[in-house]
C-alpha cells in the first residue's frame, strides 16, 4: 500500500523552477531511493515532500491525506520525519537532548522512547550525555537518525546520510538504515552512493533535470546500462 | 582540534602562526586574565590600596551579575531569533522605571534590616520582571514578528531593534522625566566592612546574591525544562529545530519573556545601586554586547563569564580612571576580542 505519494510535483526556489512535473511512491515497509546527478533536485524533492517548500503543482499524500504545503510540525505529528544533509543535530545540546528535542511534540515522559533508540544504536547509549558536536561524523548521522525516530514515525527521510562519512562508516551506516527499516519504519533516502543505495533500495527512481528519467526495483536498476554509465562509473 | 589536524601540515607565515596562537581558547584565557591582572596592576601602581581594589573587585562581580542578567537575555535572543537587540539596555531601563511605579502606589515600609529598601521594593521587583517581559513580547509582535514574515535580512532586525529602543526610551522620557531619580531618598546607604577591609553597601550584596540566584534558575530553566533545552536547540540552529517540529514560535514568545523579565530585573538592581536615568540602560548597551561577543555570541552560559570579565574590569579600572569611560574600557576589551577570537570563548572558528 502506498504510504506516500508524490504525484505531477512542479516546484522550485523564488521564480527558479527545480522539479517538473515528478512522480514517485513509497510503498508501506519499503526503502525507496532517489538518485541523480548533481543538481537533479533529488534534495528538492525530499524537501517538498517534508513541507518546505510549496508545491506550484501536483499533490502530496501521506496515505490519504494531501499534505502538499503543511508545516514542518504538523506532518512529524502525521509520522513523516526529516533527517537533513548537514547541520543536522544540535551541537551544544548531548545526545539525550537531541533526541528529546525529536520528540518535542509529545508531551509526557519520552524514556521509553529513548531506551529504544539506544538498542538501536548502542554506541549513543555509551555517550549519552557528550555534546553532540563533539562527536564524529558517524556518531552525529546516528544522533539525528534517532531524533528522527524518537516520534516512531511511519516514514523516514534521509537527505544523502552516507554524504562526507569515511567508506567503513558508510557501510555501517547502510547497515543502520537497514535495522531501521526491519523495525517497521519505511525509508524514503537521497543518496550520491549510487550503487550502496541501489542494493539496499526495493524501489529506486532516477532524477535528471529536476525530472523522472527511469525507475524500478535496485536491483533492475543496478542491472541496467544507463544507470551504470551515469552513476556507477562503469 | 578539527582546525589543528588539518592545517598542522601547512607552513604557516609567522604572522599567522601568532594570530593562531593567540586566537586558541587557552592564549584566549590567559590573555583575558592577563587583562584583568594589567587592570589590578595599574590600579596599585598609581598608590590606590589594596582594600579599595578589592572592594572594587568585589563591586565588579556585582555590576557582573547585573550585566550578565542583561547579556543572556541579549544572546537568547540573539540566537534564537538573530536579532541583535539594541533595545534591551532599554528595556532594562524600562524594568527600573516601571519598579518606581509600583513602588510609588504602594505605602512605604521601614527598611528591611541592613538595607535601603522595604518589602514594597520587592514587590515592586516581582511585579516589573514580567512587566518587560511582555514589553518584549509585545515589541516582537509589533515589530520583529512582521518582519521575520517577510524574511527580512539581519540588517533591517537591526535597525527595527535600534527603533525599538529610540521608542522605550522616548516613552520613558514622556512619563518620568529626564531627571535622575531615586528609589529612596535621604535614607543613608552606608558601607559595611566584610573582611580585611573589603567595604560594600549591604544593599550590593543583596543585588550580587539575587542575580547570581537568577542565574542558578535560568541555568535550571535551560537545562532542565524541555522548553529551555528547545530555546538552546533554537539558538544552535532554528532551521533544524523547525523540521524536527518544535514549536518554534512558542520558543520564541517564551524568549522574549524570559528574557525580558532578566533585563528587568537587571535594570531595577542598577537602579537600587546608583540610581534611575532615562539613559541608564542606553549607556549599558556597549558594555551588554561586549559581555556577549566575548562568551560567543548565542551562548548563555559565555554570557555570563563575560559580563562577570567586563564588570570587574570595568570597577577595577575607575580605581584609576574616571568612572565615565567605564564602558570605553568594556570597548577596549570588545576590541581585543573582535582581534584575537572574533567567536568568543565558546565559539568555533569561522561561525557563531
Amino acid at each position: 500500500m502506498a504510504l506516500l505519494t508524490i504525484d505531477g510535483l512542479t516546484t522550485g526556489y523564488g521564480e527558479m523552477e527545480v522539479l517538473r512535473e515528478v512522480s514517485l511512491q513509497v510503498d508501506e515497509g519499503s526503502i525507496v531511493s532517489i538518485i541523480g546527478p548533481n543538481g537533479a533536485g533529488k534534495s528538492t524533492a525530499m524537501k517538498a515532500a517534508f513541507g518546505l517548500l510549496k508545491p506550484w503543482q501536483g499533490s502530496i499524500r501521506l496515505g490519504e491525506r494531501e499534505i502538499g504545503g503543511l508545516s514542518a510540525d504538523k506532518i512529524v505529528r502525521l509520522g513523516m520525519c526529516y533527517v537533513p544533509q548537514t547541520d543536522n543535530v544540535f551541537p551544544s545540546l548531548t545526545v539525550e537532548e537531541n533526541l528529546e528535542m525529536g520528540a518535542f511534540v509529545l508531551t509526557g515522559p519520552t524514556k521509553a522512547r529513548k531506551e529504544r533508540v539506544f538498542e538501536l544504536f548502542p554506541r549513543l547509549a555509551e555517550r549519552r550525555r557528550q555534546r553532540a558536536g563533539k562527536m564524529s561524523g558517524g556518531e552525529r548521522q546516528m544522533v539525528a537518525m534517532g531524533r528522527a525516530l524518537m516520534l516512531d514515525p511511519q516514514l523516514l527521510l534521509l537527505d544523502e546520510p552516507s554524504a562526507g562519512l569515511a567508506p567503513l562508516l558508510v557501510d555501517m551506516i547502510f547497515e543502520k538504515i537497514r535495522d531501521v527499516n526491519a523495525s517497521g519504519v519505511s525509508v524514503l533516502m537521497v543518496e550520491q552512493n549510487a550503487k550502496k543505495s541501489l542494493e539496499l533500495a526495493d524501489h529506486a527512481y532516477v532524477l535528471v533535470n529536476g525530472a523522472n528519467r527511469m525507475d524500478g526495483t535496485g536491483s533492475e536498476l543496478l542491472a541496467d546500462p544507463e544507470v551504470g554509465r551515469l552513476f556507477l562509473g562503469g | 582540534m578539527d582546525l589543528m589536524s588539518r592545517t598542522s601540515g601547512q607552513q604557516l607565515r609567522p604572522g599567522e602562526r601568532v594570530k593562531r596562537l593567540l586566537g586558541s581558547r587557552r592564549t584566549f584565557v590567559v590573555l583575558l586574565v592577563l587583562v584583568v591582572l594589567a587592570v589590578w596592576l595599574l590600579a596599585l601602581a598609581q598608590g590606590v590600596p589594596g582594600q579599595r581594589v578589592l572592594s572594587l573587585m568585589v563591586r565588579g562581580v556585582m555590576l557582573g551579575g547585573i550585566l550578565a542578567l542583561g547579556a543572556i537575555g541579549l544572546s537568547l535572543i540573539f540566537g534564537v531569533l538573530r536579532i541583535p537587540n539594541f533595545a534591551h539596555g532599554d528595556m532594562m531601563t524600562s524594568g527600573a522605571y516601571l519598579a518606581l511605579l509600583v513602588l510609588s502606589l504602594l505605602p512605604l515600609g521601614a527598611p528591611l534590616g541592613p538595607f535601603s529598601f522595604g518589602y514594597e521594593f520587592l514587590v515592586a521587583l516581582v511585579i516589573a520582571m514580567p512587566l518587560v517581559g511582555l514589553l518584549g513580547y509585545g515589541l516582537d509582535r509589533l515589530v520583529f514578528r512582521r518582519l521575520r514574515a517577510q524574511k527580512s535580512p539581519s540588517v533591517i532586525m537591526a535597525m527595527a531593534a535600534l527603533g525599538s529602543a529610540f521608542l522605550v526610551r522616548s516613552l520613558i522620557y514622556v512619563f518620568w522625566g529626564a531627571d535622575f531619580v531615586f528609589y529612596y531618598t535621604g535614607r543613608p546607604r552606608p558601607a559595611f566592612e566584610i573582611f580585611a577591609g573589603i567595604r560594600v553597601r549591604p544593599d550590593q550584596l543583596f543585588i550580587l546574591g539575587l542575580a547570581f540566584a537568577m542565574i542558578v534558575l535560568v541555568y535550571l530553566l535551560l537545562e532542565r525544562t524541555k522548553m529551555g533545552k528547545a530555546m538552546r536547540a533554537t539558538a544552535d540552529n532554528p532551521e533544524l529545530a523547525r523540521v524536527t517540529g518544535i514549536d518554534t514560535e512558542s520558543v520564541i514568545r517564551w524568549t522574549w519573556l524570559i528574557g525580558g523579565a532578566l533585563a528587568g530585573a537587571g535594570g531595577v538592581m542598577y537602579g537600587l545601586d546608583a540610581q534611575l536615568r532615562p539613559e541608564m540602560g542606553w549607556w549599558l548597551l556597549l558594555p551588554l554586547f561586549a559581555a556577549v561577543i566575548l562568551g560567543t555570541i548565542g551562548n548563555a552560559y559565555g554570557a555570563l563569564v563575560g559580563a562577570l570579565v567586563i564588570g570587574v574590569v570595568w570597577q577595577v579600572s575607575s580605581a584609576f580612571l574616571n568612572p565615565a569611560y567605564g564602558p570605553g574600557v568594556a570597548f577596549m576589551v570588545l576590541i581585543l576580542v573582535l582581534l584575537f577570537r572574533p567567536q568568543g570563548i565558546f565559539g568555533r572558528p569561522g561561525g557563531p
